[in-house]
């Protein structure tokens, strides 16, 4: 059966003030001292990978670059770790962005769950490699709770975006 | 309406092609990572950006502290008046200790004078509050409440109240970062109080220590306790630091392994103390040939190693 574009229902143009909020909102996430618990997903990376599938005109690698670096600094981590790993996930999910969309929500999840694995694994190896502590895999079950997380975050993130219930019979779309 | 002013995608003006601004991003991030690790020269950036960043982070700590407040605020009557008198019981078991130790001190001044050997430092510092471990999963660092506004500069060891608990590396304008001991690597120079032998420790990142470059047949026994020697110019002499939990000695290799645990609640939230940076130290003597002491000196000479090989 061929697959139909449906996850991707007429919606509203998003607002560039609501993707500031929301990476804003996922960097305070991240800031949570809930970040040490096992499984804690990188809210930053998830919803940058949202917006980078959605919109990757306006969310690329120059915020990718951004967070990334705020991340950096807040975790006291090498400057450049998180830079280049978010970079790296804006780029592959922006150039994925016309496959994934057209599956239907569970499945662009599944296809997600590489690119955010790969983010993790790319700043574990960076790390390793200049002789850090292994951290335990407990730092890669959050990529796998963010892949969860993948729908309700799409539901959330898209909640501005849907047409209002009563249509216009004027205007249609 | 939002909808009225969408534009159309632009077709033929896109900006730079995705593959260069990953190319160039990369490239930057790469940059930074190397620089900041190998050459520690980034501090002004980090600093700055920390300036935008630490409020925040500060406020999304703020509910976790506030329920840490309530519950200590919830806490029983009875478990107070326990901890109160606990206190009071520990003090007066220090009592005796602690009347005669200003008598020592000035003892101890005296004689030191009579020997002509200079004066013991005497610790000072100020206390602080750790904030948040941080985030990074690769090392173990913690955050404080004070920094450069309260003249904290990084190298100054912290303490608590039983031992060693690390050394401030990075300062920010009102905070600071203290590295762990048991960081991986980090290294704190130490002496055995039962046989006096020096030696370094250094973290293994499992809430262990490791006391390397020992030999084999060391006298080195489970439960010995480790205090710093003082040899390198930033911990004071005497702070205890680990104990001696597990021996290999194995025949194979020329150094045993010897594994320890912090004596100071190193990975525990709380206060702790920042001591102040010792005196500067008297200039060492010139290097002698051939022959390598403690870390230090392994530092240097490594430094003149390299030297003529990079003349070559």
């Amino acid at each position: 059966m061929q697959p139909t574009f449906t996850s991707s229902r007429i919606l509203l143009p998003v607002r560039p003030w609501f993707i500031f909020l929301s990476l804003a909102g996922a960097l305070l996430l991240n800031f949570l001292p809930t970040a040490h618990w096992p499984g804690v997903p990188d809210w930053v990376a998830l919803v940058l990978c949202f917006w980078s599938v959605r919109e990757f005109r306006r969310v690329g690698m120059g915020w990718a670059f951004v967070l990334g670096i705020l991340m950096d600094v807040a975790d006291g981590a090498v400057l450049g770790q998180h830079c280049f790993a978010y970079v790296l996930l804006a780029y592959t999910a922006a150039s994925l962005s016309r496959r994934i969309l057209w599956f239907p929500l569970a499945q662009q999840a599944l296809q997600i769950m590489p690119l955010l694995l790969l983010c993790q694994v790319v700043q574990a190896l960076m790390r390793l490699v200049v002789g850090a502590d292994f951290p335990g895999w407990g730092y890669f079950i959050g990529p796998l709770v963010a892949t969860l997380l993948w729908l309700p975050a799409t539901f959330i993130l898209l909640l501005p975006q849907y047409q209002p219930v009563e249509q216009d019979p004027n205007r249609p779309i | 309406m939002a909808g009225i002013n969408h534009a159309p995608p632009p077709f033929f003006k896109q900006g730079p092609a995705p593959l260069a601004l990953l190319t160039f991003y990369v490239a930057i991030s790469i940059a930074l990572f190397v620089v900041d690790l190998r050459f520690r020269s980034l501090e002004l950036i980090r600093q700055s950006i920390s300036l935008v960043v630490d409020p925040v982070q500060r406020v999304a700590q703020t509910p976790g502290s506030l329920v840490d407040y309530a519950a200590s605020y919830l806490q029983g009557m009875r478990a107070l008046e326990k901890e109160n008198y606990d206190l009071k019981h520990a003090q007066l078991n220090i009592t005796p200790d602690l009347q005669r130790l200003a008598h020592l001190e000035v003892e101890n001044e005296r004689l030191r004078k009579l020997l002509a050997v200079k004066e013991r430092e005497k610790a000072k510092g100020q206390v602080a509050q750790i904030l948040y471990t941080a985030r990074d999963p690769f090392s173990r660092r913690v955050v404080i409440d004070k920094g450069q506004q309260s003249g904290i500069v990084a190298g100054q060891p912290a303490i608590d109240e039983a031992g060693v608990v690390g050394q401030v590396t990075r300062v920010f304008p009102f905070s600071a970062e203290i590295t762990l001991i048991t960081d991986k690597d980090q290294a704190v120079p130490v002496q055995i109080v039962r046989s006096g032998q020096r030696s370094v420790v250094f973290g293994l990142g499992k809430g262990q220590l490791e006391l390397r470059y020992m030999p084999a047949n060391a006298d080195v026994e489970v439960g010995d306790l480790l205090v710093t020697s003082g040899l390198d110019g930033v911990y004071l002499p005497g702070f205890p630091v680990a104990k001696v939990t597990n021996i290999e000695r194995d025949s194979a290799y020329s150094f045993a392994r010897i594994f320890c645990v912090p004596i100071a609640g190193v990975e525990n939230f709380g206060e702790l103390m920042v001591l102040d940076p010792r005196q500067t130290l008297p200039p060492a003597p010139p290097e002698a040939t051939g022959r390598t002491g403690d870390s230090g000196t392994d530092n240097a000479v490594r430094v003149k190693k390299k030297r003529p090989a990079r003349g070559n």
